[in-house]
C-alpha cells in the first residue's frame, strides 16, 4: 500500500529524489490527518454532547381550574406586555395557535402553536419544560429553539412572571394547529447548532437590578430588558443574527421599516423626554412626537395591558438612556421652527413637491400657532422625516395608517394610486424644507423597492 | 364580515378587506351624498370623516376601519343645519355642486381645529378639495361665516 502510494506520488518527480525519505514524510502527513480528523470528530462529539438538552417528561395537560385567576390575569397582562400574540398568531389564525411566518436572513420561520393543545401545542408542557424554554430557548423534547424567539430577552425573566405567563397559556383554548415547515436550508436547520450561537451570544440568566439606579428605572429596564423585548427590533443585529451588545438600541431595520435609534443619537427634534415616551406608549400618539405605526403599533396595543406604572417605568428608562435631560433646551425652538414651516402648506407652488403636498397631505397636516395639535401630525417633528433613510416616510405614504394603528379610529389612507415619481418629490420636498438635513438619494429607486415588498406582504 | 358605525348607525358589510370605502358608502349602504371624483385622493370629493377627522373615502380600504364611526354629509347634522351648511346656501356657493359634500365635510373639520380661520388656515386645509367650477371665493366666505357662528354659539353656551 505504502509503495503503491510511493509509486503514484513519485510520478513526474524530479530525477534523484529518495523515495523512501518521501514515503516517511508521506506516513508522517498521513498520521497528522488522521489525527486531525481524530480530533475534529472528538470535537464534533462534544459539540454535539454540548448541544444535548435532556427531553422533559410529558404531563398531563392541567385542568385550567388548577391555575388561580390571580396569577391567570397577572400572566394575561404580562403576555399583553410581552406581544406574544403578535407573533404567535398567523393572520387568519386563531390567537396563540402560532403559524405566523418569519422571514429571516435565512429563510422563513414559522411561529409554534403555544396554546395548551397536547399534540400540536403545549399541552403537555410541565411548567419545568415552559421555564427552561423561556429562560434558555429549549423546547420540551429537548431541542434548541431558533432565537427568532427571544429567549435571549425572556432569560430575564424572574421566575414568578415565567410561572403567571404558563397559567396564563395553559389555561387557553387548546387550538389543534400544527405549525407550517421551515424553510431554514440545511446545514442551518440542525437545531444542535444553535448551541454554537448560544455560546457565541447567549448569556443565560435573571435581570440584576442596577444599584444607584431608581426603582422605576430598575423596573423600566427589567420590562425594556426582558418582557417586552425592545432590543430585538432596536437593535442592529450581527450577520448571525444576533443583537450587538455594544451597540444597544442603535436603531435597525425590521420588516422593511426603519426602527430608530433609543439612544441620544434618536433623530427626533423635541427629546423623547419621559413624560413624552409615557403619552406615546400609553396614547399611540403625542402632538410632538407622531403616532405608532408598522411594526411599533403591536408594541402599544400590548404595553396598554400593563398597568400605567409600568408602562411610566419603561418611559423612565428609556428617557435615561437617550439623555433627554440633557438636550431638552432644544424642544421650544424645535417646535417654534416646525411651526414656521407649517404655515408654508400653501406657498412654493413652482415646486411640484410642493403643490403634491398641498393637494394630498396638507388638509390633515397644516398645522398654525404656537404648538401642533395631536389630531393634525406634524411632519417637521416626528421622526421619519429626520431620519437618516425615508423608509418610515415612503411605507406610511404607501401603506396608510389603519384606524387600529396611531390614533385608534382614525385612518390616514395610503396613497399607493400615486407614482414612484410623485411620492419621491412629496419626501424630498419636506426633507428640503422641514429640516436642515442632507436630502436623501435614490429616493425613486427606494419608493419602488418598498412598493414591491409592501405588494409581496399583503 | 367589517363592522364599523356609519353616522351612528353600526353597519356590517361583507366585502373585500381593500375596497373603498366610498364604493361601500355608495353601493352598499346606498348612502350618495359623497362623490367620487379622482379614485386617488387628489381632489377631495370624497371627503367623509372617519374617527372625526377628514378622510379620503376612496383610497380608504374598508378592511382599514374596522371599529370606526364613519360621517357622511348626510349625517354632518341630523336636519342639514349645521352652520356650514346654512352659510353655503345662505350664500348660494355651489355651482354645479358635484364637489361640495366633499368641501363641507373637510371645513367641518378646519372649523373643530380652527375655530377662527385666517386665510392662510383655509388655504392650507382646503387645498387638496378642487373646485372645477371655482367657487373658492364664495367657501372661503362661507367658511368665515360659519365660523362665526359657531364661536356665537360657543360664547352662548
Amino acid at each position: 500500500m505504502v509503495h503503491r502510494e510511493v509509486s503514484d506520488t513519485t510520478i513526474g518527480a524530479p530525477a534523484g529524489s529518495d523515495p523512501v525519505k518521501r514515503a516517511s514524510t508521506l506516513s508522517v502527513f498521513k498520521r497528522l490527518l488522521i489525527g486531525a480528523f481524530a480530533l475534529g470528530c472528538l470535537g464534533l462529539l462534544s459539540f454535539f454532547g454540548l448541544a444535548w438538552r435532556p427531553a422533559i417528561a410529558p404531563i398531563a395537560p392541567p385542568p385550567p381550574q388548577s391555575f388561580a385567576p390571580e396569577l391567570i390575569a397577572k400572566g394575561e397582562a404580562l403576555a399583553g406586555g410581552g406581544y406574544c400574540a403578535e407573533c404567535h398568531t398567523a393572520k387568519v389564525g386563531q390567537k396563540f395557535a402560532g403559524g405566523y411566518p418569519m422571514p429571516t436572513p435565512f429563510g422563513v420561520l414559522y411561529s409554534t402553536n403555544i396554546t395548551p393543545d397536547p399534540e400540536t401545542g403545549i399541552g403537555t408542557w410541565s411548567e419545568a419544560a415552559f421555564a427552561r424554554a423561556m429562560h434558555e430557548g429549549v423546547a420540551r423534547d429537548g431541542s434548541h429553539l431558533f432565537p427568532a424567539f427571544p429567549f435571549d430577552h425572556f432569560t430575564k425573566l424572574s421566575d414568578d412572571d415565567v410561572k403567571a405567563l404558563y397559567a396564563y397559556f395553559m389555561t387557553r383554548p387548546p387550538v389543534r394547529a400544527p405549525a407550517p415547515a421551515n424553510t431554514i436550508p440545511f446545514p442551518l436547520n440542525i437545531r444542535a447548532l444553535q448551541e454554537g450561537w448560544k455560546i457565541l451570544f447567549f448569556r443565560s440568566g435573571r435581570f440584576e437590578p442596577v444599584a444607584g439606579k431608581s426603582a422605576e428605572w430598575n423596573r423600566g429596564a427589567y420590562l425594556a430588558l426582558g418582557l417586552s423585548h425592545c432590543g430585538a427590533c432596536h437593535t442592529p443585529r450581527n450577520l448571525l443574527g444576533a443583537e450587538k451588545a455594544n451597540e444597544a438600541y442603535a436603531g435597525a431595520v425590521v420588516d422593511s421599516w426603519a426602527a430608530p435609534a433609543l439612544t441620544a443619537a434618536n433623530p427626533a427634534p423635541v427629546p423623547w423626554s419621559q413624560e413624552e415616551l409615557f403619552r406615546y406608549l400609553h396614547n399611540g400618539v403625542t402632538a410632538f412626537h407622531g403616532i405608532a405605526a408598522g411594526p411599533m403599533s403591536p408594541v402599544i396595543h400590548g404595553l396598554a395591558s400593563l398597568p400605567d406604572a409600568d408602562i411610566q417605568a419603561i418611559a423612565s428608562y428609556f428617557s435615561d438612556i437617550d439623555h433627554a435631560a440633557d438636550r431638552m433646551a432644544a424642544a421650544d425652538p424645535a417646535v417654534a421652527r416646525a411651526m414656521s414651516y407649517a404655515r408654508l402648506a400653501s406657498g412654493r407652488h413652482w415646486e411640484p413637491g410642493a403643490r403634491l403636498y398641498a393637494a394630498a397631505c396638507a388638509s390633515c397636516h397644516y398645522n398654525s400657532g404656537r404648538i401642533p395639535l395631536v389630531d393634525r401630525p406634524d411632519l417637521a417633528l416626528h421622526t421619519p422625516l429626520n431620519l437618516p433613510d425615508p423608509t418610515n416616510l415612503i411605507q406610511v405614504v404607501l401603506r396608510g395608517v389603519g384606524a387600529n394603528e396611531g390614533i385608534p379610529g382614525v385612518v390616514m389612507p395610503g396613497f399607493s394610486a400615486l407614482s414612484d415619481a410623485d411620492i419621491a418629490q412629496i419626501a424630498a420636498y419636506l426633507r428640503s424644507t422641514r429640516t436642515s438635513l442632507p436630502p436623501w438619494r435614490d429616493l425613486e429607486a427606494k419608493v419602488a423597492s418598498i412598493r414591491r415588498s409592501a405588494l409581496s406582504t399583503q | 364580515m367589517i363592522n364599523f358605525h356609519v353616522n351612528g348607525r353600526p353597519v356590517s358589510v361583507d366585502v373585500e378587506d381593500d375596497t373603498p370605502l366610498l364604493w361601500v358608502i355608495r353601493d352598499v349602504i346606498g348612502l350618495t351624498g359623497t362623490k367620487f371624483g379622482c379614485g386617488i385622493g387628489m381632489c377631495g370629493a370624497c371627503t367623509v370623516h372617519v374617527g372625526g377627522r377628514p378622510t379620503r373615502s376612496c383610497i380608504t380600504p374598508v378592511g382599514n376601519i374596522p371599529g370606526a364611526e364613519v360621517t357622511t354629509i348626510e349625517g354632518l347634522d341630523p336636519e342639514g343645519r349645521h352652520p356650514l351648511q346654512k352659510a353655503w346656501i345662505d350664500l348660494q356657493v355651489p355651482q354645479c355642486g358635484y364637489c361640495q359634500s366633499g368641501q363641507i365635510m373637510q371645513a367641518a373639520c378646519l372649523l373643530k381645529d380652527f375655530p377662527a380661520p385666517t386665510d392662510q388656515d383655509i388655504d392650507g386645509v382646503m387645498t387638496g378639495n378642487l373646485c372645477r367650477c371655482m367657487t373658492y371665493v364664495r367657501i372661503r366666505k362661507a367658511i368665515k361665516r360659519a365660523a362665526a357662528e359657531l364661536r356665537r354659539g360657543a360664547s352662548n353656551d
